[in-house]
C-alpha cells in the first residue's frame, strides 16, 4: 500500500506497511540516517523527530499515523545553516560520541519553541532523552544560555 | 612483560619523492606501502601519524577509534604542538585497519612503564599474532595494536608517538629549509606551518618543503618543547568532531549504506553457550521482504530487505536452544559461588606486607563484605556491523570497534580467510565503554556468518537494544571482604582483603594508604556469563570496595573521613592535594540543610587521581537524589582541559547510573533485563550539578576517559551513610530500602 510522507518539505510516496515504524522508514527507505535507533520502545529519544513541530519518538510511530503531516529530521532542522540550538551545542562542546545528539537537539528545539525560557526544572521534565556519554551538564548549560536569549 | 624489540624512528625517500618519517620495526619497504595504503593524491606520509598535503594541510592519522572521548583532537594537538603546525590546517582521520598502522607506541607504553599488559589486550585472534609476531612480541600476551581502551590513547600514543613524530618532522623540515637558503639550521625557527629565517625575512611553507626534507634522517630523540612554550597543548581547543555531531552527519556503523543492502536481525540463545536445537519457521520465510533465514550454531538470523521486517520476522520465530546445562542458573547461585570462595581455601595470595593477616590481632577488628553485580555497557548505539562477502572470496566489513585491526583479523578468522582478503572499515562509535574491545565481537561474528550465507549481498546486522543488553560481555560480579585492625588512635595497623569474582587478582586492589601490614588474596570464580572490560575495568569495583571500607574505618575511628584519609596519605602528596582541593571546593565540614549529607572518595586509576565529594538528599521515602558532585582531578598536565572535564563528567554520570540503578541479574541461565525500563540510567532530571577542578602536577600524563568512574559509587554510599546511618555494601543503591532507616524516617 502507498504511504505519503512529507519529510523536510519533500514528498515521498512509499510502498510500505501502514504499521512500519517511522524511524526505519526515514532511515532505510528515505535514506536519512541522522535519526538514530537506541531502544525501539520510546524510552531513549535517540529517534526524536518533529511531527507538525512537536517532538515525537519515531521508533514507535506507525507511518500511517503521520501521513500528510510535516515531518522534520535533524537533516531538515539545520537545512538553512546551524540553528541557535546547534550553535549552542558547539559553543558548550556538548557531544561526546554524538549518537544521542540528533534526538537531543530535536527534543530541545521543540521544547524551546513551546517554552522559549525554560528553567532547569522545565528542561528536566521535558527532556527524558538518554545520553550514555553523560553530556547532560553541558546540555543544561547550553539550554540556560538559550533560555536567556 | 617486555617488548623484545623497540620501535625506532626512521625516515627516507618514499614513493614519488616524498619525505617519510615514522615509527617502524622493519623500515624497508614500509614507506611505499604506507603511501599506497592511505595517501590520497597530493598527500605524502611524513610520519606514520602525520601526512602533509601539497596544500599545506597537516593530517594526523590516528591509530584509534573515535568513541566520543575527544582523542582525535587531543592527539592532533600533541602532534601539531611539536610540529608548530597551523591549527587551522590540521585535520584528523582514522588510520586504516592495517598492520602498518599498528600502534606499537601504546604497547611500548605499557612495557616502558613496567606495567602488566592489561587483560583486555590478551586473548586475541591467532591471526593477528602471527601477522605481527615479527614486529613486537610480548611474551604470553596477545596483541591489539590499534586498541582504544585503558584510557591510554593520549598518555601512550600521544606521549610516545604523536609528540615525537611531530618534533622529528619539524626538525627535518627545518633542515630542508636551511639547506635551500644556505643558512645554518640553528638560525631557522618554525611557526604556523612555516619555516622562518628571520634575519633574511624569508619563509617557506611545510607543504613546499616536505619533498626536500626526505633526504634527512630523523633524529631518534628529537628535542621536545618545554611546557612553557606550548601554544596548543593545555588549551581547550574545540573538538574537531563536534560540528558533524550536531547536524547528524557523523557516519556511525549503523549508518552504513550500500547498494542492494539487506538487513539482519538475530535471535541468540538466551542462555549463554546454548545451541540451536530446532526451530519452527512457520510462515516467516513467506513474510514480505524476508530474503533468507540463516541457522547458526547458537542463533537464528532473519535477513530481509528492511530492518523492521527482519526484526519482526525474527521475533515471530520459535527457536529451541539446548541450554548447555546452564538453564537453571540464577543470580543467587552466582552469589553463592562468591560466598563459598571467600570462605573456602582457594584464595591465592596476591600481596603481603609486614606480618600481613597476623597483625589483625594488634587492634580493634573492623569487618565488612561488599558485592557488585554484573553490568551491561548499554552504549547508545546498539552494536551492529555491515558485511559483504563476494563470490571471489573477499570480505568487506563496516563497523565500530575499539580496535580496527583486531576486528579485521577477527572477521578473517570467522570467515576462514587470509587477512589480505579482508577489508575492515572502522566507523565512528556511538559509545563503547569497553563493549567493542577485542575479544568481544559477537556482533562481527554474526554479521560475517550472515554475509557468507548470502554471497554478493551486503547485510547490515543490528542488535536490538534487547539483544545488546542480553548478549553483552558484562562487568564482572565481584564480592570483596575486608578486615582491618585499628590501633588505639583508630588508625589501621592491618588491612586484609579477600575477593572473588569472574577475574583473579587485580593490581587495582592495592591501596595507596600507608598501612604497615597488608594481605590481599583473590580467587577467580567463573560462571557461564561472559564478562569483559567496562569503563574503568577493575577499578570500577575495587574503587567502590576500598573507598567504602576506608570510610567505614574513619567512622569506626570517629574521625572525619577527609582528615582520616589525609592522615593515611602522608606519603602521597598528589593524592593529598587532590583530596584537599575537592574538599575545600565542596565546603567539606560546613553545615548542610536537613536531609542532605556529603560523602567523599578518592581513587587513582590509569595514572590519574580523582576525588569526588557528593552532596545528596535522602527523602523520607528513602529516595536518594545526588544534588552535586565536586571533583578534583590530577592527570599530570591536561592536554585539553575542557576535554578532560567532559570525560570526568561522563565518567561521573556513567558511574552514577551503575551505582544507583545498574544491575544485570540472571534467571534460568539468561539475563533478566532487556531495555532501558529495567536497565535504568541517569537522565537530565537526576543528573547532579558537577563542578570539576583540574589540579596540575608534573606527573606523567594520566588517562581521562575512565578515572572519573571509580570514586563516584563509594562517594555516594558514603554520603548515604552520613545521611542515614545506613551502610550500603551491595550495589546498586536502589535495591536498598532506605525509608526504614531511623534518620531518614525522622526527616
Ligand atoms: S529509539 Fe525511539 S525512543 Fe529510543
Ligand atoms: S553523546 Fe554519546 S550518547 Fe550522548
Amino acid at each position: 500500500m502507498t504511504i505519503r510522507l512529507k519529510v523536510n518539505g519533500v514528498e515521498h510516496e512509499l510502498d510500505v506497511e501502514p504499521d512500519a515504524p517511522l524511524l526505519w522508514v526515514i532511515r532505510d527507505d528515505i535514506g536519512l540516517t541522522g535519526t538514530k535507533f537506541g531502544c525501539g520502545i520510546a524510552q531513549c529519544g535517540a529517534c526524536t523527530v518533529h511531527v507538525n513541530g512537536e517532538a515525537q519518538r519515531s521508533c514507535v510511530t506507525p507511518v500511517s499515523s503521520v501521513e500528510g503531516m510535516e515531518i522534520t529530521t535533524i537533516e531538515g532542522l539545520g537545512a538553512n545553516g546551524l540553528t541557535p540550538v546547534q550553535q549552542a551545542w558547539i559553543e558548550h562542546q556538548v557531544p561526546q560520541c554524538g549518537y544521542c545528539q540528533s534526538g537531543m537537539i530535536m527534543a530541545v528545539s521543540a521544547l524551546l519553541k513551546a517554552n522559549p525560557h525554560p528553567t532547569d526544572d522545565d528542561l528536566a521534565n521535558a527532556i527524558t532523552n538518554i545520553c550514555r556519554c553523560g553530556t547532560y551538564p553541558r546540555i543544561r548549560a547550553a539550554v540556560r544560555d538559550l533560555a536567556k536569549a | 612483560m617486555v617488548a623484545t624489540r623497540r620501535m625506532v624512528l626512521f625516515g627516507g625517500l618514499g614513493a614519488a619523492g616524498a619525505l617519510v618519517v615514522g615509527y617502524a620495526l622493519w623500515p624497508n619497504g614500509r614507506i611505499a606501502r604506507l603511501d599506497k595504503l592511505d595517501a590520497k593524491p597530493g598527500e605524502k606520509f611524513v610520519a606514520n601519524w602525520i601526512k602533509i598535503g601539497q596544500d599545506d594541510t597537516v593530517t594526523i592519522v590516528v591509530p584509534h577509534c573515535d568513541m566520543g572521548t575527544g582523542i582525535y583532537t587531543a592527539l592532533s594537538q600533541m602532534a601539531a604542538e611539536e610540529l608548530d603546525a597551523d591549527w587551522s590546517k590540521v585535520r584528523a582521520e582514522a588510520a586504516p585497519a592495517d598492520t602498518d598502522f599498528a600502534n606499537g607506541a601504546m604497547i611500548e607504553g605499557f612495557a616502558l612503564n613496567g606495567m602488566q599488559v592489561p587483560a583486555m589486550l590478551k586473548g586475541l585472534a591467532a591471526n593477528t599474532f602471527r601477522f605481527v609476531a615479527a614486529e613486537i612480541t610480548i611474551p604470553g600476551a596477545g596483541y591489539a595494536p590499534q586498541i582504544t581502551g585503558g584510557s591510554a590513547a593520549v598518555r601512550f600514543t600521544g606521549v610516545n608517538a604523536m609528540r615525537v613524530a611531530g618534533a622529528a618532522t619539524r626538525e627535518m623540515l627545518v633542515k630542508a629549509a636551511a639547506a635551500r637558503w644556505d643558512v645554518p639550521a640553528s638560525e631557522c625557527t618554525t611557526a604556523h606551518n612555516k619555516v622562518l629565517h628571520t634575519a633574511s625575512g624569508r619563509s617557506l611553507g611545510y607543504g613546499a618543503l616536505a619533498g626536500d626534507a626526505a633526504s634527512y634522517s630523523p633524529s631518534s630523540n628529537p628535542p621536545l618543547k618545554p611546557k612553557s612554550q606550548y601554544t596548543l597543548v593545555g588549551k581547550s581547543i574545540p573538538r574537531v568532531d563536534i560540528p558533524q555531531k550536531v547536524n547528524g552527519t557523523t557516519d556511525y556503523g549503523l549508518d552504513t549504506k550500500l547498494p542492494g543492502m539487506m538487513y539482519a536481525a538475530v535471535r541468540i540463545s538466551p542462555v549463554f553457550g546454548g545451541k540451536l536445537k530446532a526451530v519452527s519457521i512457520g510462515d516467516v520465510a513467506n513474510r514480505r521482504g524476508v530474503h533468507k533465514i540463516v541457522k547458526l550454531d547458537d542463533a537464528i538470523i532473519v535477513v530481509a530487505d528492511r530492518f523492521w521486517r527482519a526484526r519482526d520476522g525474527a521475533a515471530t520465530l520459535h527457536p529451541v536452544f539446548d541450554n548447555a546445562s546452564n538453564g537453571t542458573v540464577t543470580s543467587a547461585d552466582i552469589t553463592a559461588t562468591r560466598v563459598r570462595a571467600l570462605n573456602g581455601d582457594g584464595l591465592k595470595s596476591d600481596l603481603k606486607t609486614g606480618s600481613g593477616e597476623d597483625a589483625l590481632s594488634q587492634g580493634k577488628l573492623v569487618e565488612a563484605t561488599y558485592h557488585v553485580p554484573y553490568l551491561a555497557h548499554a552504549a547508545m548505539e546498539p552494536v551492529n556491523a555491515t558485511a559483504l562477502y563476494r563470490a571471489d572470496g573477499t570480505l568487506e566489513v563496516w563497523a565500530g570497534s575499539q580496535d580496527g585491526l583486531s576486528a579485521r583479523n577477527y572477521c578473517a578468522e570467522v570467515a576462514g580467510l587470509s587477512l589480505d582478503k579482508v577489508t575492515f572499515h572502522l566507523r565512528p562509535l556511538g559509545g563503547a565503554f569497553g563493549r567493542r574491545l577485542p575479544g568481544h565481537y559477537n556482533f562481527l561474528e554474526y554479521a560475517v556468518k550472515t554475509a557468507m550465507a548470502v554471497p554478493g549481498t551486503p547485510v547490515k546486522l543490528i542488535f536490538t537494544r534487547e539483544d545488546d543488553v542480553q548478549h553483552d560481555y558484562y562487568r564482572p560480579n565481584v564480592m570483596s571482604r575486608f578486615r582491618a585492625a585499628l590501633d588505639t588512635k583508630g588508625m589501621p595497623v592491618a588491612w586484609v582483603n579477600d575477593y572473588a569474582g569472574d577475574e583473579g587478582a587485580n593490581p587495582e586492589a592495592h591501596i595507596v594508604y600507608g598501612i604497615p601490614n597488608q594481605a590481599i588474596r583473590a580467587m577467580q570464580v567463573k560462571t557461564h556469563v561472559p564478562t569483559g572490560p567496562w569503563r574503568s575495568v577493575e577499578a570500577s569495583w575495587h574503587g567502590f570496595f576500598i573507598e567504602s571500607f576506608v570510610d567505614e574505618l574513619a567512622h569506626a575511628a570517629k574521625a572525619d573521613p577527609v582528615a582520616y584519609r589525609l592522615a593515611l596519605l602522608k606519603d602521597a602528596p598528589r593524592h593529598r592535594a587532590v583530596l584537599k582541593t575537592a574538599a575545600a571546593r565542596a565546603g567539606w565540614g560546613q553545615p548542610l540543610a536537613p536531609g542532605k549529607a556529603r560523602g567523599v572518595a578518592i581513587f587513582e586509576s590509569f595514572q590519574t587521581i580523582v576525588a569526588h565529594v557528593v552532596e545528596i538528599t535522602v527523602s523520607p521515602d528513602g529516595t536518594v537524589k545526588v544534588d552535586r558532585v565536586v571533583s578534583a582531578v590530577d592527570c599530570g598536565n591536561a592536554v585539553n582541559p575542557d576535554g578532560l572535564k567532559a570525560q570526568i563528567e561522563g565518567g561521573i554520570i556513567y558511574g552514577l547510573s551503575a551505582a544507583l540503578y545498574g544491575t544485570i541479574t540472571i534467571d534460568k541461565g539468561a539475563v533478566v533485563q532487556a531495555n532501558f525500563p529495567d536497565y535504568e540510567v541517569i537522565r537530565i532530571a537526576d543528573c547532579p550539578q558537577i563542578d570539576i577542578t583540574i589540579v596540575e602536577s608534573d606527573a606523567p600524563l594520566g588517562g581521562a576517559g575512565e578515572p572519573g568512574v571509580p570514586p563516584i559509587a563509594p562517594a555516594v554510599v558514603n554520603a548515604i551513610f552520613a545521611a542515614t546511618g545506613r551502610r550500603i555494601r551491595e550495589l546498586p543503591v536502589r535495591l536498598s530500602n532506605l525509608s526504614s532507616s531511623k534518620k531518614a524516617a525522622s526527616l
